[in-house]
């Protein structure tokens, strides 16, 4: 930028009454003992009293003076800032000038106007044109005949759906969601193993529409899907549905309005739609991760566009997945689950908590196939009216979970290969066994939705859950 | 928006290599077939016969099995199979 010169330097505008207040004042300073320069921001015509007012009407110099409010009188000793004032206050003015004089006649005191600098959006754009942004992903220019939109479609970035372009300006601003640094390195992202920066994140996040203050849910979700356990490769690469299932605990999800409620795990929720996007672009983007190449699902699911979830933990009476997993109910959490989509539990009839638990038992039974055990895990997602039979009970969630398992001890000999005319099923060698359904810590239970209906919801697990492939892993939500 | 037409690359950048694949060999004769069983469910059916028929004309085969199908193979199998064999066939079934 060009150079400040040492002396008094004053922001102001036109269009600000208190600026126009104090013109007499800034005609008096110029016959003072101290160099002075006048920047307006709006009219380099005003104060006319001044015989050369900088034009700042860029915004260049405000923004590297970080002004806030005009009029701003601030000194500069050896190009270093040694005191300013904001708005006019006489007596301040006079002690800062030592000018004993100074705006005699003018009211005391007047409160400043906005700067132009610090308007809405303007503080990103300055940033792009004139801050010292270490961005350093390839700048991809779009011809000026070329749709925006088409123009990320063609480019390959597209999950499918629209994008929001990432500009320079749109990512500075989701970088300020995060006290993280832009080049601070996340993880290694799979299929292509390609190091993934806060950078790359925030760009994903932009075109997934999120809004800056998801950042830390959406760098904590990438984190955790990229931790060993979670086996985010195998989640990818496989036949099967799944993708990854964020589910956020925490104070978190009421300060960023996400959705625990009605339609939990539906639309209609900017947060749990954009967060869930995120990460999906991000595998999608950065890792390389795309359908019909390493991707190589047969069906796949609708939550591969986005899963993302928030749970009800004040509507519920039971302690929630976060706090079960080893956190504390103060922590933000996410939690990743590799899962399918969804299949709902229908039981309108179950008042007392045996008959509903059963309900559940029977419908979680068929996770995968109603013959195969211990593949994939489950999340249960209890809905309001369904977790009142068990409230009312006095039922825990380990008083539930316990029942469950009990009900879903199965018996081999219906489900070895073959059996009951189905080719498919367990080996010969579980004929005499009593076979879990699920294996040890692979049933998940949350509790989210609107306030009325006896439906729950289960979320089948991918078919290679546990050691063998995909662990739900659980990761703290930052800054 | 003059800025609004630059757009910042979402992507890793990276270009992919091209790599030549290693020469054929003409013949098995006196080579050794490595034969990895990556887990998955009846992948030994394939692998079997194909072991038999490649024993039956006098050529040696090594048998490897990853781990889990889920994963990528642990680099000391990947290491073992490169030093151990000429060639080597990757079972994918299901």
């Amino acid at each position: 930028m060009q150079n400040l010169q040492d002396g008094l330097i004053v922001v102001a505008k036109r269009d600000c009454p208190t600026c126009v207040l104090i013109e007499p004042v800034l005609a008096a300073l110029t016959g003072g003992g101290e160099a002075l320069n006048v920047y307006s921001q709006d009219d380099p015509g005003f104060p006319g009293s001044i015989d050369s007012v900088i034009d700042d009407r860029q915004l260049e110099a405000s923004y590297h003076l970080d002004i806030e409010t005009v009029p701003t009188m601030l000194r500069l000793k050896d190009g270093q800032e040694v005191g300013r004032v904001v708005g006019w206050e006489r007596q301040e003015w006079r002690e800062f000038t030592g000018m004993a004089e100074l705006g005699e006649g003018l009211p005391e005191f007047r409160p400043g106007c906005g700067s132009l600098s610090v308007g809405p959006g303007m503080a990103e754009r300055l940033a792009v044109r004139f801050g010292d942004l270490n961005l350093t992903s390839r700048r991809v220019e779009i011809g000026a005949m070329e749709d925006e939109v088409e123009a990320l479609y063609e480019r390959g970035w597209s999950d499918g759906l629209p994008l929001v372009p990432p500009t320079e300006e749109r990512v500075v601003r989701m970088l300020a969601g995060t006290t993280r640094e832009a080049d601070a390195v996340v993880g290694i992202v799979p299929p292509d193993l390609a190091e993934c920066t806060v950078e790359k994140v925030a760009i994903n996040a932009v075109m997934a529409g999120c809004k800056p203050e998801y950042m830390p849910v959406v760098i904590a979700a990438v984190e955790a899907a990229l931790m060993e356990e979670f086996c985010m490769h195998g989640l990818l690469c496989t036949t099967m549905f799944s993708g990854p299932v964020v589910i956020v605990n925490g104070p978190v999800r009421n300060a960023i309005g996400m959705n625990s409620g009605m339609n939990a795990l539906g639309q209609g929720n900017r947060a749990n739609a954009t967060i869930g996007r995120a990460l999906q672009l991000v595998i999608r983007n950065v890792g390389g991760g795309r359908p019909g190449q390493i991707d190589r699902s047969a069906l796949g699911n609708p939550g591969k566009y986005t899963f993302c979830f928030a749970e009800d933990e004040e509507g519920s009476c039971w302690e929630s997945l976060a706090v079960e997993r080893g956190f504390d109910v103060d922590t933000s959490t996410v939690t990743l689950f590799a899962g399918d989509g969804m299949q709902g539990v229908v039981d309108q009839k179950s008042r007392e908590p045996e008959s509903l638990a059963r309900s559940f038992a029977e419908c979680l039974r068929v996770v995968d196939h109603p013959k195969l055990a211990m593949a994939g895990d489950a999340v249960l997602v209890v809905s309001p009216e369904h977790e009142r039979v068990f409230r009312d009970a006095g039922w825990s969630k380990a008083r539930l979970k316990d029942e469950l398992h009990t009900l879903l001890q199965l018996s081999g000999v219906d489900m070895v290969a073959g059996e009951r005319g189905i080719a498919e099923g367990l080996p010969e060698k579980f004929r005499g066994a009593t076979v879990p359904k699920f294996r040890p810590d692979g049933l998940h239970i949350v509790r989210a939705g609107g306030p009325a209906g006896m439906f729950s919801s289960i979320i089948a697990g991918w078919a290679a859950s546990g050691e063998k492939g995909s662990i739900a892993v659980t990761k703290e939500v930052g800054t | 928006m003059s800025e609004n037409r630059i757009f910042l690359d979402p992507t890793s950048e990276r270009v992919p290599d091209q790599r030549q694949r290693q020469p054929r060999p003409g013949s098995l004769a006196g080579k050794t077939v490595g034969v990895l069983d990556i887990s998955k469910a009846r992948g030994n059916v394939f692998l079997d016969r194909l072991d038999t028929l490649l024993a039956g004309e006098g050529i040696t085969v090594k048998r490897y099995m990853k781990p889990t199908f889920a994963r990528p193979a642990p680099t000391e199998l990947l290491q073992q199979i490169a030093s151990e064999c000429d060639v080597v066939v990757e079972g994918l079934a299901d």
